[in-house]
């Protein structure tokens, strides 16, 4: 069966915590983690845990996933700003879809995101809800 | 290096194929633009798909197309840069027979997406795996993103992107190749099944069996070969973040830009100087886009221009006039060789029904992902 | 001292109505709430399980606490529906939270008192003196088979409890344990649903158990029921805790605060440590709780908590469990709610 058990246990800190790298020259914060600034090419970071507050900067409500995802649809996923800048891809859950709207405040929340069918592992993460 | 000219192309019928094979459909395309060009060999050939391994299960298809074509031992290698595979591959036949190493390079594309497998989460591998597509964000979420932050900033509305599916299909209704041979209103597009919202069905291009195939050769030998010749004025590409939530404004897909800008300076060209284009409308927001980056219209005007006719077939710069991703279909690997066989027929002349008079100077613009791979290619009439 | 040095709970924002569930099978809604004293449920999210909302209860618990994850060196979840039958709840958990790998990690299973089973295992660690800090969670995402009398009352939600010396917010005066072999209600290995004894979950497991620890807790610290601000029983609905705390000599007052069932539901492993939760969000310094827990099989541990000065700083630091049951509901349909709980079977 396909699994991805050691790419999802080397996530964890990114998917389970908000593990982000700040350059130690100019201060850019990147997610996931590189090996080289993506604004001023330094290559040394210190580990930084990321901000869990932000705001949506668009989003879809998606009515035609993959198989993994059919039961879930439709359901919402934006791209978030999170508050010290850094920007990522997510589902935002636990809220009417016509509430949604462009400029709402979220809180990131630890959530599962996907199964490996019925016998694999659980895969947990990171999503939205909206704060307000 | 030297000049570089297409002398034959090919296509397949696009649609859902049920009795070919991967082989068989690439094999038809490229005999086909093998006897258009009237050329007895081809020294090598590349073949952009992007991805044979998910769709049907087979991977190393440079040597099992070559083999099904009868051509080994040529060398024969695949490309892969997503739905802009066709038109990386034509890249790398065009730096071969300009660099002078080969003569005759066949550049081809191909994708077989209707043997049953999971086309949505095939297609999500070409974003950010673990960092978009891990959250369930399809490719019609991700541009229909792009959509709602164009829709929010610039007031791009539903009916401007319904025109642009409108358009393609008034287009590929006179394609013979074309998937969906049908006309369609602005209702037919807004009364469709939601998909990725914004996005209705009708917004987003169809799930497409086919293939295509150019012959590149030097500019010098095309005389004296049978097919009519049309030169490659302009090849460029550029790249951009895999993920779209990385890029700093998400209602641009800068890497068109960059690949116009270039392409534009390589032919020595203004955008206005542009007879007809087919751009990469894999769904309608896209094509919207398109039009903002390569100088077709202002930037938020993009919907606009889509409503007012500027680009349609009797238009100022008629765009898509295969009928597009949309209407014609969307093989994604073969997608860049097929604009490039529209536009060599419309220089030709010999694109029938949709013929645009006077054409001389087109353009193709071709992109994997959301934007993260994009190639601008101008040809010219001889 | 030694207690209770932050406490969190969370609960689903998704109910369903007992109303709601009535009308699927014929039944009348309103002979139900009264037979019960439930009237609605909750229902975890379709990517809410016993993790994720031990997660969300124990983040809200480390707000209150105020202290470095690391710091905690035993962490334990009870549950009776850890998402896997085999590998631990709790790993996930202290990854999620940037607790350890320096931790002691159990996952704990006893019916309804997992979860005071886990509070009982993190203070005694505190008291020998062998840990600084340690947390008991209780969390469940009960299934009630479709139709049986359980599925009005199956919910889900959780709480956490770190314990520690210092700044302790809630002191444990004692605690007391009842257990006997009493198979009132049972979910057998790779069965979906459980089974219950129906009146047999009374008297003689519920009543029996729940009464036993209670009276045994009051002559081991030689207390008495007006000694007490609030007390807390196991809410397997919300007729049972009523009468067991009135046959104690406890009044309603004293149970209101932290008689939680009406609007969320049974959450079994988090049902009478919830209670406590919302208790002590309602708590003044000094106040002296009760809490009985019960877990089928049977048994129950009683706890005597009593808070200190520090409780009211504390108590806003976190969603209450006031604002977090009412300010964000979303009601599902049944169909909508079989959905949720994956009680339809697909293809692979």
């Amino acid at each position: 069966m396909k699994s991805i058990v050691p790419r999802y246990t080397r996530e964890i800190p990114q998917r389970a915590r908000l593990e982000g790298a700040k350059c130690l020259k100019c201060g850019h914060i990147e997610f996931p983690p590189r090996l080289v600034c993506s604004k001023c090419r330094h290559r040394e970071f210190e580990t930084i845990s990321l901000q869990k507050t932000g705001t949506l900067l668009t989003y879809t409500i998606i009515y035609t996933p993959a198989e993994t995802f059919s039961m879930q649809s439709p359901f919402a996923v934006g791209i978030v700003e999170l508050d010290d800048g850094v920007r990522l891809t997510t589902q935002i859950v636990d809220v009417p879809l016509d509430e949604l709207k462009i400029g709402k405040r979220v809180e990131m929340i630890f959530r599962l995101v996907q199964k490996e069918g019925h016998a694999g592992i659980l895969e947990y993460g990171y999503k939205a809800v909206l704060t307000n | 290096m030297r000049e570089v000219a297409i002398i034959g192309v090919g296509m397949t019928r696009f649609g859902e194929l049920w009795n070919q094979s991967l082989r068989d459909i690439f094999t038809e395309a490229a005999l086909k633009a093998i006897d258009d060009a009237g050329v007895d060999h081809i020294d090598s050939m590349y073949i952009g798909s992007m991805s044979p391994g998910l769709y049907v299960g087979q991977e190393h298809i440079g040597s099992m197309l070559a083999d099904y074509l009868g051509v080994t031992p040529v060398p024969a290698s695949r490309v892969e840069s997503a739905c802009a595979s066709g038109s990386v591959a034509l890249r790398q036949a065009i730096f071969e027979v300009a660099s002078g190493y080969s003569d005759i390079v066949l550049a081809g594309g191909v994708e077989k997406m209707n043997d049953g497998e999971d086309t949505t989460y095939i297609l999500a591998t070409a974003a950010d795996q673990e960092y978009e597509a891990y959250f369930g964000v399809t490719f019609p979420g991700l541009y229909a993103m792009i959509a709602r932050a164009h829709m929010h900033r610039y007031g791009t509305t539903g009916e401007q992107l319904a025109a642009v599916a409108v358009k393609n299909h008034a287009n590929g209704y006179r394609n013979p190749n074309a998937q969906f041979r049908m006309k369609i209103t602005k209702e037919t597009v807004l009364n469709s099944t939601m998909v990725a919202d914004p996005l209705h069905l009708f917004d987003c291009s169809p799930v497409t069996d086919g293939g295509a195939a150019a012959i590149v050769v030097p500019l010098e030998m095309a005389d004296k070969l049978k097919g009519q010749p049309v030169k490659i004025i302009a090849t460029a590409q550029a790249s951009d973040t895999i993920a779209l939530h990385s890029r700093s404004d998400l209602t641009t897909v800068s890497s068109i830009g960059k690949a116009a800008e270039k392409a534009y300076k390589m032919a020595g060209l203004t955008p206005d100087k542009i007879d007809l284009a087919e751009v990469h409308d894999c769904f309608t927001i896209a094509e919207i886009c398109a039009y903002e980056e390569l100088g077709f219209a202002e930037k938020g005007k993009g919907g606009a221009a889509a409503e007012s006719g500027l680009t349609a077939l009797d238009g100022k710069i008629p765009v898509n006039t295969s009928g597009g991703l949309k209407s014609k279909g969307h093989p994604v690997g073969a997608t860049g060789i097929a604009q490039i066989a529209e536009i060599v027929a419309q220089l030709r002349g010999e694109a029938g029904e949709r013929q645009v008079k006077n054409a001389r100077i087109g353009l193709t613009q071709n992109m994997g992902g959301s934007g993260g791979s994009c190639t601008v290619h101008i040809l010219e009439a001889m | 001292m030694i207690g209770i040095v932050g406490y969190g709970s969370y609960v689903p924002c998704y109910r369903i109505t007992v109303d709601e569930i009535a009308r699927q099978w014929g039944k009348k809604g309103d002979d139900i709430k009264n037979g019960i004293l439930v009237y609605e449920k909750s229902v975890p999210g379709m990517d809410e399980d016993t993790i994720t909302i031990a997660v969300a209860a124990a983040k809200n618990a480390l707000k209150r606490a105020q202290i470095d994850p690391q710091k905690i060196e035993g962490v334990y979840i009870g549950s009776e529906s850890h998402p896997y039958a085999v590998k631990p709840s709790g790993t996930v958990l202290v990854d999620a939270l940037g607790i350890g790998p320096e931790v002691h990690v159990a996952d704990y299973e006893f019916a309804c008192k997992a979860g005071s089973e886990a509070m009982y295992v993190a203070f005694s660690h505190i008291k020998s003196g062998e840990m600084n800090y340690a947390m008991g969670i209780g969390a469940d995402t009960s299934q009630g088979a479709p139709g049986d009398a359980l599925e009005f009352t199956a919910s889900a939600g959780g709480s956490a409890f770190i314990m520690g010396k210092e700044n302790v917010l809630a002191e444990i005066l004692a605690t007391y344990s009842y257990t006997s072999d009493t198979a009132d209600f049972w979910r057998r290995e790779g069965r979906m649903y459980p089974m219950h004894g129906s009146r047999f979950t009374g008297e003689p497991a519920y009543f029996k158990h729940v009464l036993g620890a209670g009276r045994g807790i009051l002559k081991k610290t030689g207390l008495e029921p007006e000694d007490f601000k609030y007390a807390v029983f196991h809410m397997p609905n919300g007729k049972f805790p009523l009468k067991a705390g009135k046959t104690l000599g406890f009044t309603k007052k004293q149970m209101e605060p932290g008689w939680v069932v009406p609007w969320i539901g049974n959450t079994y492993s988090g049902s009478s440590i919830t209670g406590l939760s919302a208790a002590l969000d309602a708590a003044a310094p000094g106040d002296k709780i009760l809490m009985v827990s019960f877990g089928s099989g049977a048994g129950s541990d009683a706890f005597v908590f009593q808070t200190t000065e520090a409780i009211e700083a504390a108590q806003h630091l976190a969603p209450t469990f006031k604002e977090m049951t009412t300010k964000k509901r979303i009601y599902l349909t049944y169909g909508e709610y079989v959905r949720y709980r994956g009680k339809i079977q697909l293809n692979d």
